[in-house]
C-alpha cells in the first residue's frame, strides 16, 4: 500500500474518532495530528502530558514507575527501597534490562527487590519506624551498599509519613547517602512526573554532596545522562566517546554508581540521551554549575556521526579529529551492514509507539536501512518532544499522543505498516493480527541498539522479524483452501 | 427485638463519650444488651464502663500480634458495667499514620469475627469529633449504624458542626438506610439553649430528643471512672440519662436531614442573639482604616 496523502490521513483520524462519545472524541482529537514539517511549535497542533481518559486502555505508568523503574532503579550500588505494600516493588522487579557489572547482592543490587512490605498496622500507625528498621537491617546484611533511596508508593503520601526525617537520621548514623523520593503513584498524569521528581531528588540530595571537594579533572570530562543501558546500550555508546578522546566520568543511570553522579558537576559537557527523563537535571547543572548540555542520538550511523560531530564541536581540534577518526573507523562495518540488510528492508514501513526518546530517535536508524517511519507517538511526551519530532518525521505521517488501544489498532489496520515497534502490552495484539512486531522498550530481549555495534544488531533484528517466514503461515491450512472461493464471493 | 445500631457524632469536646456511656449504662440498667464501639484513636469511649484508663484497642493489639488476622474476638472485647460489651478501634498518636483506616479495619474485624451477636439490642459507635475522611464515616455505611444522634450545645461551633454532620448523613442516607434520629443537647448553659436547639432540629428536619442539663455529678462520677448511673443511681442526673435512654428506645423519628446554609445558620444565631448582625462595611478593613467603634 502506498503512503497516505494528507487528506487521507486526516480522514483516517476523523473516522477512528467517530466511535467515541462526544466528550472523549473532543479530548482525543487534540492528541492526534497529521505531520507538517513547516510547523515550528507542536502546541498548535497536538496536546500532550494530559490526564488519560478512563476506559481507553492507555499504557502509561505512574510516578513511582518513572522514579524507581527508570531513573533511580539502575543506579547499581545503591539499594532502592520500594516503600509501601509489596506489589509495586515485586511486580516491577528487574522489569527493565538495565545491564550492570558487579556481584548482585554483594556490591550491586540492580535485580533485587527491597520493600518495606506495608501491612495494615503500618498504614494505621505510620511506617517511619519500620522504614528506619529496614534500613538498619540493610546496612547489616548488605554492608557494601553505597547508599539507599526511598521510593514512595501511594500510601506514603496519603498517611503523611515523614520519610525525609528518617532519611536524615539514618544517613547521619551510616554516613551514607539516604535519599527520600516523593514519587507516589497518584501524582501527575504518567510516569513523566516521576522522572521529574527523581531528578529533583538527585538535585537536592546527591549533587551537593561533593561540592567544594577536590577533583582531578581533565578538559575532556563528560557524563552520559539518560542512557539506562538496556541490553548494554550505554556500553556501546561509551566506547565511541572514549575512542574519540573524551573521558566519561559518569553514566546516568544505567550501570551507574552514586559516586559517578556526585562527580557529575565537574564535567565539561553533559550528554543527554533520554531528554524526556533527564533534561531537568541537565538544566539544573547548566544553571548552577554552568555546564552546557547537548541532546545526542546514537541510533543508526547517520545520526551517530551527526551526534559525534556535534559533541566534538564543544571541544578542541584533538577531539574533533577524534570524532572523524571514529566515524571513519566504523564506516566500512556500517557499509557492510547496510549492504546486507538494506536490500531486504528497503521501502518497508514502520509505525512506532514508545516512551521517552525513541519515537523520534530511532527514525534515523530505520532510514539508514531504507525504511520509512509512517506513524509515531509518545506514551508520556511533552510539547518539547513533539517540537523535535515534527522535524524528524515525514510530511503527512501520523503522530499520536498517549494513543488508545482502539486507535492504535485501527491506525495499524488502515496504514498497514510492515512493522510495528512498541511495548510488551501491544506485542501480542499485533502479532495475532499478523503484523511483524518488535519491542522497542526492551529490544525484545536483544540489544544493544545504540552506537555502531548496536546498529548491526538492530538491522539484524528488524530483518529477522519482518522477513520471518512465519508471517506467510498466519492462515490455517483449511481456511487457505477455501480462500479462492471466498475471494470470488467478495468480488 | 432486632439489633439497633446507632452512631454518635458531634463536635470535639462536646461530651460525646460521656453522654454515650451514661446513656448506654441507663439502657443496660433497664435490661438491654448493649455494645459500645469506640471509633476514636484516643480510645476513651469505654473507660467509664470498664473503670479503666484506656482499653486495649483492636489496632494496638493487631500491631503487637503482627496483623489483625492474628487476633481473636475475646482479645479485644471487654465486658463492663451491666454486661456492656466494649471495643475500642484505637489508632495512632496524633500526627502519624491513618486513624481513619484504623476505624475501617477494626469494624471489619468485628463483623468478620461475629461480634454482632443476636442477643444484642443496641450497638453504639462513638465517633471522633469531625468526619475528616472516609474512615470516620465507616460506622454509617451500608449495614452498619442506621440511626445517628448528634450531640450538640447552644454554642455556635457546636451547631455549625452539627449541620456539617447532617450534610455527611445526607450523602449516605441517599445511598443507604442511615437516618438522622435526633439532636442530643448537652447543655453548656447558654441562653435559651433548649429553644435554640429545638429550632435547629426543626430546620434540619429532626427533633431535639433530649435536653441534658449540666450537672457536677457527671464530673464527680468521671473522676472515679464511672457513669452517674453506677456512681449514684439516685442522683437526678441519672434520671436524665434514663429519660434519654427511654426516648431512644421508643424513638420512631428517623429522617433524611435537610441541612441548612451558612446564611440560614447565621440568621438563626442572630435571632437568638448569639451572633451580631454583620456590618459589611468593615470587612477586610484594617484597624487604621476603620477603628473599632468605642
Amino acid at each position: 500500500m502506498s503512503a497516505l496523502t494528507r487528506e487521507e490521513t486526516e480522514a483516517l483520524i476523523q473516522e477512528v474518532l467517530e466511535v467515541y462519545p462526544e466528550k472523549a472524541r473532543k479530548d482525543r482529537e487534540k492528541h492526534l495530528m497529521v505531520n507538517d514539517q513547516s510547523i515550528e511549535q507542536s502546541k498548535k497542533c497536538i496536546t500532550s502530558n494530559r490526564k488519560s481518559l478512563p476506559g481507553v486502555m492507555t499504557i502509561r505508568g505512574c510516578a513511582y514507575a518513572g522514579s524507581k523503574g527508570v531513573v533511580w532503579g539502575p543506579i547499581k550500588d545503591m539499594i532502592h527501597i520500594s516503600h509501601g505494600p509489596v506489589g509495586c516493588g515485586q511486580y516491577s522487579r528487574a522489569g527493565r534490562r538495565n545491564y550492570y557489572v558487579g556481584t548482585t547482592g554483594i556490591n550491586t543490587f540492580g535485580t533485587m527487590n527491597f520493600t518495606s512490605d506495608f501491612q495494615e498496622k503500618d498504614i494505621v500507625f505510620g511506617g517511619d519506624k519500620k522504614l528506619a528498621k529496614v534500613m538498619t537491617e540493610i546496612e547489616g546484611l548488605f554492608p557494601l551498599n553505597k547508599g539507599i533511596s526511598i521510593q514512595s508508593e501511594c500510601p506514603i503520601g496519603l498517611i503523611g509519613d515523614d520519610i525525609e526525617a528518617v532519611a536524615k537520621k539514618t544517613a547521619a548514623e551510616t554516613g551514607k547517602p539516604v535519599v527520600p523520593v516523593r514519587c507516589e503513584g497518584f501524582r501527575g498524569v504518567s510516569q513523566s512526573l516521576g522522572h521529574h521528581i527523581a531528578n529533583d531528588a538527585i538535585r537536592d540530595w546527591v549533587l551537593p554532596r561533593r561540592e567544594g571537594k577536590a577533583f582531578e579533572g581533565t578538559p575532556y570530562d563528560v557524563a552520559v545522562i539518560g542512557d539506562y543501558n538496556i541490553g548494554g546500550d550505554a556500553w556501546s555508546s561509551r566506547i565511541l566517546l572514549e575512542e574519540m578522546g573524551l573521558r566519561v566520568i559518569a553514566q546516568w543511570s544505567g550501570d551507574g554508581t552514586i559516586a559517578e553522579m556526585e562527580k557529575t558537576p565537574y564535567v565539561k559537557l553533559n550528554l543527554i540521551h533520554c531528554y524526556r527523563s533527564m533534561n531537568y537535571i541537565a538544566r539544573h547543572m547548566e544553571e548552577k554549575y554552568s555546564i552546557p548540555w547537548i541532546e545526542y542520538n546514537f541510533f543508526g550511523p547517520t545520526k551517530v556521526a551527526e551526534s559525534l560531530r556535534a559533541i566534538a564541536a564543544h571541544f578542541d581540534d584533538k577531539i574533533k579529529a577524534g570524532a572523524e577518526r571514529v566515524i571513519a573507523k566504523y564506516q566500512a562495518m556500517m557499509d557492510e551492514v547496510i549492504a546486507k540488510y538494506k536490500p531486504r528492508l528497503q521501502g518497508k514501513r514502520v509505525m512506532l509507539y514508545v516512551g521517552g526518546l525513541r519515537p523520534r530517535h530511532v527514525i534515523g536508524a530505520y532510514e539508514d536501512l531504507g525504511m520509512e517511519v509512517v506513524g509515531t507517538g509518545y506514551e508520556f511526551g511533552h510539547g518539547d518532544d513533539y517540537d523535535r519530532t515534527i522535524k524528524d518525521m515525514g510530511n503527512a505521517t501520523l503522530i499520536y499522543d498517549d494513543v488508545t488501544g482502539f486507535e492504535f489498532e485501527e491506525f495499524v489496520k488502515r496504514v498497514k505498516p510492515d512493522l510495528v515497534g512498541s511495548g510488551i502490552k501491544e506485542k501480542f495484539i499485533f502479532q495475532k493480527m499478523g503484523v511483524p512486531f518488535r519491542q522497542m522498550h526492551s529490544w525484545d530481549y536483544s540489544g544493544p541498539y545504540h552506537g555502531y555495534d548496536g546498529f548491526a544488531i538492530f538491522a539484524r533484528d528488524m530483518d529477522m522479524t519482518i522477513n520471518n517466514p512465519c508471517w506467510s503461515k498466519m492462515q490455517a491450512p483449511w481456511l487457505k483452501k477455501a480462500e479462492p472461493e471466498a475471494e470470488k464471493k467478495a468480488a | 427485638m432486632a439489633l439497633r445500631q446507632c452512631a454518635i457524632y458531634g463536635k470535639g469536646g462536646i461530651g460525646k463519650s460521656t453522654t454515650t456511656q451514661n446513656l448506654v449504662a441507663a439502657l443496660a440498667e433497664s435490661g438491654k444488651k448493649v455494645m459500645i464501639v469506640g471509633c476514636d484513636p484516643k480510645a476513651d469511649s469505654t473507660r467509664l464502663i470498664l473503670h479503666s484508663k484506656a482499653q486495649n484497642s483492636v489496632m494496638e493489639l493487631a500491631a503487637e500480634a503482627g496483623s489483625v488476622e492474628d487476633l481473636e474476638l475475646e482479645d479485644v472485647l471487654s465486658v463492663g458495667y451491666g454486661g456492656i460489651k466494649c471495643v475500642e478501634s484505637g489508632g495512632p498518636e496524633p500526627g502519624v499514620g491513618c486513624a481513619g483506616r484504623g476505624v475501617i479495619t477494626a469494624i471489619n474485624f468485628l463483623e468478620e469475627e461475629g461480634a454482632y451477636t443476636d442477643d444484642l439490642d443496641f450497638v453504639f459507635y462513638d465517633v471522633l469529633g469531625d468526619v475528616v475522611c472516609g474512615g470516620f464515616a465507616m460506622p454509617i455505611r451500608e449495614n452498619k449504624a442506621q440511626e445517628i444522634y448528634i450531640v450538640c450545645s447552644g454554642e455556635m461551633m457546636a451547631m455549625y458542626a452539627a449541620n456539617n454532620i447532617a450534610k455527611g448523613i445526607v450523602k449516605y442516607a441517599n445511598s443507604g438506610s442511615v437516618r438522622l434520629a435526633g439532636l442530643i443537647c448537652n447543655s453548656r448553659q447558654t441562653d435559651r439553649e433548649d429553644e435554640l436547639i429545638e429550632a435547629l432540629a426543626r430546620m434540619l428536619g429532626t427533633q431535639m430528643i433530649h435536653f441534658i442539663p449540666r450537672a457536677n455529678s457527671v464530673q464527680h462520677a468521671e473522676i472515679r471512672r464511672m457513669t452517674v448511673i453506677e456512681y449514684d443511681p439516685t442522683n437526678p442526673q441519672a434520671d436524665e440519662y434514663r429519660s434519654l435512654a427511654k426516648k431512644i428506645v421508643e424513638n420512631k423519628k428517623f429522617v433524611i436531614p435537610t441541612p441548612i446554609t451558612m446564611d440560614e445558620l447565621e440568621a438563626l444565631l442572630m435571632e437568638f442573639g448569639i451572633m451580631e448582625v454583620e456590618d459589611a462595611s468593615i470587612i477586610g478593613k484594617k484597624a487604621a482604616e476603620v477603628p473599632v467603634a468605642a
